[in-house]
């Protein structure tokens, strides 16, 4: 055992107490001001009231800025979840010159900083393909999406497959199945929660994401940390970002909590 | 099938949209850098100039940001260390399974509460009629409103989980009897720290710095909302996108030159292999 004299455990369950404490405080700050009555956030709060969530469920620009990211989320975490899972066999299955570097590319679009990965798109997107006559529009975000996304799949996925055995496998094409039948009945079932779990991964990524998404949005195209940033910039209704951010970190916890049950071993699963 | 028909008939799609799409956008951004912008029209032109990678050592303006960039990053790494390591002893060895389960949900969870979600936290924290100076008014001092040190904390909070929950585990994997060993020879709690955990933590603590360096040397939207006249790398990269494409480029180059800077050295202390 490490021992501690009691002042150095109390010394340290207050670091612990502060950190906990800075990372939660900002947090319910942002909770509280929701119900706040004033336009803008104030501490303390003197005056409640529901009338910033009333307005945030009516609002027309919210509901269009939900729905663009949702339909943003949706169709990277359908690019990332057929690229991730093909990258992912590929690298369990084979090996071959310059695999590393294969995996170096996957991991790349999260690894270089998001302006980076936004400037270079939006180049692409504005001064080769524009010229040439093709519009990406609202493509241009899912591509974009899509490409930072696939690592999100490819690791839950390949970390999965490592621990499988390649016995069933074995066993269902002696027994004479098809190696699509063998994929379909046998394989996938064993890797489909990491599957599902990279996807749900995927999805939040996507949602969040603000910094590609400010280079590669189409004009007047809000996603929902878009729609944020812009009424940040615009202090006069602060408080209806406020019930909007709220929502925000209730949501986050939910795909977080379901990941991990799906992403954990059958096994170990209590 | 034959493997190699079988390889590549799962590497085509996934290196036909990475090298395709991604690559060849992040070359076309390198080869940009070095194009002409027409002063008078500010039209930009194929060509072959340097002047773009000059302006950012000569422009005073440009060279203090990126070193207040990179000050800015390994100021953030540091506080996460700092915070992390105490933690991290605690949660293993000094607090119970059912505290110990709780933490560590803890400090995962704010990892997943939205990017912009905490940096208006943050902001609704530290402005001027906010949170933080209303509880230190009592004292009669106010905090550091938005600055380049609310940047360094905002940073800290948003990149803390990626150092906290790699060293917790792996201070949680260091053998009990290595604790025993180092007591039962003579050594106080914080001699064993130094000695014995803290040298066997660095790959954890490296890999997570790997993060919270490289993630605060790209970001800007942190310095544009609690940073008052704050700027970095990334603020300039966003606002000449358009104006002055060229310099834009050779300016993304900057914090990614930085990463592969910190990741050489960092190899070469044999950190990489362990992760």
């Amino acid at each position: 055992m490490l021992r501690l004299s009691l002042a150095a455990k109390i010394g340290l369950g207050a670091i612990v107490a502060v950190a906990l404490a800075f990372m939660y405080v900002p947090l319910f700050l942002v909770v509280f001001n929701s119900f706040n009555e004033a336009r803008i956030a104030t501490w303390p709060v003197t005056d409640f009231s529901l009338q910033w969530w009333g307005k945030a469920f009516t609002s027309e620009p919210i509901r269009a800025a939900i729905l663009n990211s949702v339909i943003v989320g949706l169709g990277a975490t359908a690019v990332a979840l057929v690229l991730g899972t093909l990258v992912a066999f590929a690298l369990q299955r084979f090996t071959f010159f310059g695999k590393q570097s294969v995996n170096l590319l996957v991991v790349l679009p999260i690894a270089l900083p998001g302006v980076v990965t936004g400037v270079a798109l939006n180049n692409t997107y504005n001064q080769i393909l524009e010229p040439i006559g093709i519009q990406v529009g609202y493509f241009g975000m899912i591509i974009a999406h899509g490409t930072f996304c696939i690592v999100m799949v490819f690791n839950n996925v390949l970390a999965r497959l490592r621990r499988l055995s390649p016995n069933v496998e074995e066993a269902s094409r002696d027994l004479g199945a098809t190696p699509w039948q063998t994929f379909r009945l046998v394989t996938f079932p064993q890797f489909r929660s990491a599957f599902v779990a990279g996807g749900i991964l995927a999805f939040a990524l996507s949602f969040d994401e603000v910094v590609v998404t400010i280079f590669t949005a189409p004009p007047g195209v809000d996603t929902l940390p878009l729609w944020i940033m812009n009424q940040m910039a615009r202090p006069n209704e602060a408080s209806l970002v406020n019930v909007v951010a709220t929502v925000v970190i209730l949501a986050s916890f939910i795909p977080v909590w379901v990941s991990q049950r799906l992403s954990r071993d059958p096994a170990d699963r209590d | 099938m034959n493997r190699r028909a079988h390889l590549g008939a799962l590497l085509a799609l996934p290196m036909f949209w990475l090298i395709g799409i991604y690559i060849f956008s992040l070359v076309m951004l390198l080869v940009t850098a070095f194009w002409i912008t027409d002063p008078f029209t500010s039209k930009v032109k194929p060509g072959f100039t340097l002047r773009n990678f000059e302006q950012i050592i000569a422009n005073p303006a440009y060279f203090s940001t990126s070193m207040r960039t990179l000050g800015i990053a390994l100021a953030v790494t540091i506080l996460c260390i700092l915070i992390s390591i105490p933690l991290g002893i605690f949660m293993a060895k000094v607090a119970g399974p059912k505290m110990r389960a709780l933490l560590a949900v803890a400090i995962t969870l704010p990892l997943w509460a939205g990017y912009l979600v905490k940096i208006l936290a943050m902001r609704i924290t530290f402005t001027e009629e906010g949170f933080f100076n209303w509880a230190l008014s009592p004292f009669g001092i106010s905090g550091p409103g938005f600055s380049a040190f609310t940047v360094v904390l905002t940073l800290t909070y948003l990149w803390l989980p990626y150092m906290a929950v790699p060293v917790y585990t792996a201070i949680r994997q260091l053998p009990p009897n290595l604790f025993d060993a180092s007591a039962d020879l003579g050594a106080g709690a914080w001699h064993t720290i130094r000695t014995v955990v803290l040298p066997l933590i660095r790959p954890a603590i490296i890999a997570g710095s790997i993060f919270t360096f490289s993630l605060s040397l790209g970001d800007y939207i942190v310095a544009k909302f609690v940073g008052g006249s704050t700027q970095m790398i990334g603020s300039i990269i966003a606002s000449n996108i358009n104006l002055n494409p060229p310099i834009a480029a050779a300016f993304a180059l900057v914090p990614i030159a930085f990463v592969v800077i910190y990741l050489v050295s960092v190899q070469r202390t044999g950190a990489l292999e362990r992760m």
